[in-house]
C-alpha cells in the first residue's frame, strides 16, 4: 500500500468536476483507492462519498493506494494533481 | 416583483410555466422473489437508459454544459446507489421507482445542508438524476418541452441542469424560478448561455400566468408582469444597449492587448475582494495590479489575525489561476480611518500618520501582514507593494521588516514563498523625484496617480470646491509620471500604474507613448482601454 498526501489548489475545493475526473482516473488501474480527510474516509469509486468529504480549497487530502498497479496509479495521480486541479 | 438577479441582461418575452409532474411513492408491495428480481433488472435498465439520455445530450451541448452532465453520468454510475436501491427492493419489497425516491431523498437533504455553496448545489444534480431514473421507471414522457414559437421566458418552481440544457436555446429569452440562489444550476447555466435569469422569487411568482408579457432584469432581479407600453419601450432600449455592450466586451475579452506594430501591453485589475477577482477575470484582466487589503481591516473592532489574512490572500491567489497579483500592504489613515487603532484626529490627515507610516511605527501589525502574505505566496504568483513611500530610508526599513518576517517563518519551519518581489507605489512627489534612487532598491514601481496628483498640485481630492483644480493631466503630474517610468526603465525594473488615470481612455495613448506597459484599473474599464491599445 502507498499513502500520499495532496494539496487541493482549486479554490472551490474538491468539487464535482475534478472529483468526477478522479473517479474516472482511479477506474483505469487495478487498485483500490481510499480518500481520507480527518476522520472521514471515502472509496474513490463513489463520487457521492468523495463529495461528502467536503474537501475545501487549500486543504489536504490523503489517498491510500492498494493493489497490483498501485505504483502506476500513484504516478497518474501525481500528474493529475499537478496538472488539473490548478485550473479547476 | 423582485428576486435575485443571477445572470445579467434584460429579457422581454411571454411566460411559460415549465411544470414538473409529481414524483410520488406508489406504496406497492412486491409479491415474491421473482418480482424482486424483475424490479432489480428494471432498475439496471433505467440506469443504462438514463446514462444514454445524458450522453445524447452531451453530444450536442457546449463544453461547459457537457461537463455538468458528465458529473451526473458519473453519479449514476456510483455503486452506492445500486446497493441501497437493491436493499430497499429486496428487504422492503418495494418497486424500483419507490426505492429510487427513498434512496435519493436523504442524500439530497444531506447536500442541501452542506456549508459549502458548491457542494450544496450538488443537491440539484442528485435530484435531477433521481427524477430521471424515476421517470424511466414510472414511464413518464421524457423532458419538459416548450410550446412552438420563439420569445419564451421559462417560469418554474426550480429548474434542473438537464432541464435547462435540454431546452432549445434559440427559443428562450430568460429564466425565472421560485427557488435557487447565486450558485444554483439555473444561475450557472443561464450565465453560460448568456441569458438573463432571476431566481428566489418565492410564492409571488404564482401570480404569473402562461402567456403573460414579462420583463426581467437579470442584474437587479426585478420582474415586471404585463408592463405598460412606455415601460416596455424603455426596457427594449436598455436591452439593446446591454447587448451591444456585451458584444463589444466579448469580442475583446480574449484578445491580447497589442498595438498594431506589435507592442505588448498588460491590462490588470484593481480589486479588493475574492469576488472582485472573479469579475476581473470576466473582463479579461491579465492579473491584479493592485489588491487593496483595507477591507480586511475595516468594519470590525479588532485587527485581523495572521490566519484570517493568510486565508484571504490565499483565496485571492487560488482564484487568480497563476496570474500575477500585486498585494498592497495596509493603506489606512487619511480618508480611511480605523476606529480600533485609536488614531487621533489630525489637522491634515493626508499629510499625516497613514499607510506605511503607521506600519513602520506599529511593527507588530506590519509583521503580521507580511507573514500572512509570504505564506500565501506559495499558492500563486504575488508581489508586495508598499504605499506612501517617501524616501529610500523608508523603503529600507520596510524591506528589513520583510526580511524579519522571512526569518521568523524560517525559524518556525513554516512554508512560505521566498522569492516574492517587493516594490514601491510611487504616489508622493518626493518618491517620483528620487525614482532613480528608489529603483536601485525596489523590484518594481507602480504609479498611484490619485495621491500623486493631489500631493503635487496641493489639491485635496475630497474637497468639491476645488475639484476643477484636481487635474491629473497637469504638466507637473505628467512630468513626474514620465520621470518615474524612465528611471524604472533605466534600472530595468517593471513600471506599472494603478491609479485612476490608468483606466482613463483619454490618457491611454499618452501613457503608452511615455513607455508605460502595465495598466491596472477598475475591471469594467479594461475592454475600453484595450480597444484603444489595439488601435494604436
Amino acid at each position: 500500500m502507498i499513502t500520499k498526501e495532496y494539496l487541493i489548489l482549486a479554490p472551490e475545493g474538491m468539487h464535482a468536476r475534478p472529483a468526477t475526473a478522479m473517479v474516472k482516473l482511479a477506474k483505469q488501474f487495478a487498485v483500490v483507492v481510499q480518500a481520507k480527510k480527518g476522520v472521514k474516509t471515502a472509496k474513490l469509486n463513489s463520487l457521492l462519498s468523495i463529495l461528502s468529504l467536503g474537501i475545501k480549497g487549500g486543504e489536504a487530502v490523503v489517498l491510500e493506494f492498494d493493489g497490483v498497479e498501485e505504483t502506476a496509479a500513484v504516478a497518474a495521480f501525481d500528474d493529475f494533481f499537478a496538472q488539473n486541479l490548478k485550473d479547476w | 416583483m423582485k428576486g435575485i438577479g443571477v445572470s445579467p441582461g434584460i429579457a422581454i418575452g411571454r411566460a411559460y410555466w415549465l411544470r414538473q409532474r409529481e414524483a410520488r411513492v406508489s406504496g406497492i408491495v412486491l409479491a415474491d422473489a421473482v418480482a424482486v428480481e424483475a424490479e432489480k433488472v428494471k432498475y439496471r435498465g433505467a440506469v443504462v437508459a438514463a446514462i444514454g439520455e445524458l450522453e445524447a445530450m452531451m453530444a450536442t451541448a457546449g463544453k461547459e454544459e457537457a461537463a455538468i452532465l458528465e458529473v451526473q453520468v458519473e453519479l449514476l454510475r456510483d455503486p452506492a446507489w445500486e446497493e441501497e436501491v437493491f436493499r430497499r427492493i429486496g428487504e422492503h419489497l418495494m418497486p424500483a421507482r419507490d426505492a429510487v425516491l427513498l434512496t435519493i431523498a436523504p442524500f439530497v437533504e444531506m447536500f442541501e445542508k452542506m456549508e459549502d455553496d458548491y457542494l450544496r448545489a450538488r443537491a440539484a444534480d442528485i435530484k435531477d438524476i433521481g427524477w430521471r431514473l424515476f421517470r424511466q421507471l414510472a414511464g413518464f414522457p421524457a423532458g419538459r418541452h416548450l410550446p412552438d414559437g420563439k420569445g419564451w421566458i421559462v417560469v418554474a418552481e426550480d429548474l434542473t441542469p438537464s432541464d435547462m440544457i435540454g431546452l432549445d436555446a434559440g427559443r428562450v429569452e430568460g429564466f425565472i424560478t421560485q427557488a435557487g440562489g447565486k450558485t444554483s444550476h439555473t444561475a450557472i447555466v443561464a450565465r453560460l448561455r448568456g441569458l438573463p435569469a432571476v431566481v428566489a422569487m418565492g410564492k409571488a411568482l404564482v401570480a404569473v400566468a402562461d402567456g403573460d408579457e414579462l420583463v426581467l432584469d437579470g442584474e437587479s432581479g426585478v420582474v415586471l408582469v404585463n408592463p405598460p407600453a412606455k415601460v416596455l419601450a424603455k426596457y427594449r432600449r436598455k436591452r439593446n444597449e446591454f447587448l451591444r455592450r456585451r458584444q463589444m466586451l466579448e469580442s475583446l475579452k480574449d484578445r491580447v492587448a497589442v498595438t498594431r506594430d506589435g507592442v505588448r501591453v498588460h491590462l490588470e485589475a484593481n480589486i479588493a475582494s475574492v469576488e472582485d477577482m472573479e469579475q476581473a477575470l470576466s473582463y479579461g484582466a491579465e492579473g491584479v495590479g493592485l489588491l487593496r487589503t483595507e477591507l480586511l481591516f475595516m468594519e470590525r473592532d479588532q485587527l485581523p489575525t495572521e490566519e484570517e489574512q493568510f486565508t484571504f490572500y490565499k483565496n485571492v491567489l487560488l482564484r487568480s489561476g497563476g496570474r500575477p497579483v500585486t498585494i498592497r500592504t495596509l493603506d489606512i489613515g487619511g480618508d480611511k480611518p480605523l476606529p480600533y487603532l485609536g488614531l487621533p484626529k489630525e489637522e491634515n490627515p493626508f499629510l499625516g500618520y497613514r499607510a506605511i507610516r503607521i506600519c513602520l511605527d506599529r511593527r507588530d501589525l506590519f509583521l503580521t501582514q507580511l507573514r500572512a502574505i509570504l505564506r500565501a505566496g506559495v499558492f500563486g504568483s504575488c508581489r508586495i507593494m508598499f504605499p506612501m513611500i517617501g524616501s529610500v530610508e523608508e523603503l529600507r526599513v520596510a524591506k528589513a521588516v520583510v526580511a524579519e518576517a522571512r526569518e521568523t517563518l524560517t525559524v518556525e519551519g513554516v512554508d512560505f514563498a521566498a522569492d516574492i518581489p517587493v516594490g514601491v507605489m510611487i504616489e508622493i512627489p518626493s518618491a517620483a523625484l528620487t525614482a532613480d534612487l528608489l529603483a536601485k532598491e525596489a523590484d518594481f514601481f507602480s504609479i498611484g496617480t490619485n495621491d500623486l496628483c493631489q500631493y503635487t498640485l496641493a489639491v485635496d481630492r475630497m474637497n468639491e470646491k476645488i475639484a476643477a483644480l484636481y487635474d491629473p493631466f497637469h504638466p507637473a503630474v505628467l512630468r513626474l509620471i514620465r520621470m518615474t517610468i524612465e528611471e524604472g526603465q533605466r534600472a530595468g525594473i517593471p513600471v506599472g500604474m494603478c491609479g485612476e488615470l490608468a483606466g482613463d481612455v483619454a490618457a491611454t495613448k499618452l501613457l503608452f507613448d511615455m513607455g508605460l506597459r502595465e495598466f491596472s484599473m477598475a475591471a469594467a474599464s479594461i475592454p475600453e482601454v484595450k480597444a484603444i491599445i489595439l488601435g494604436l
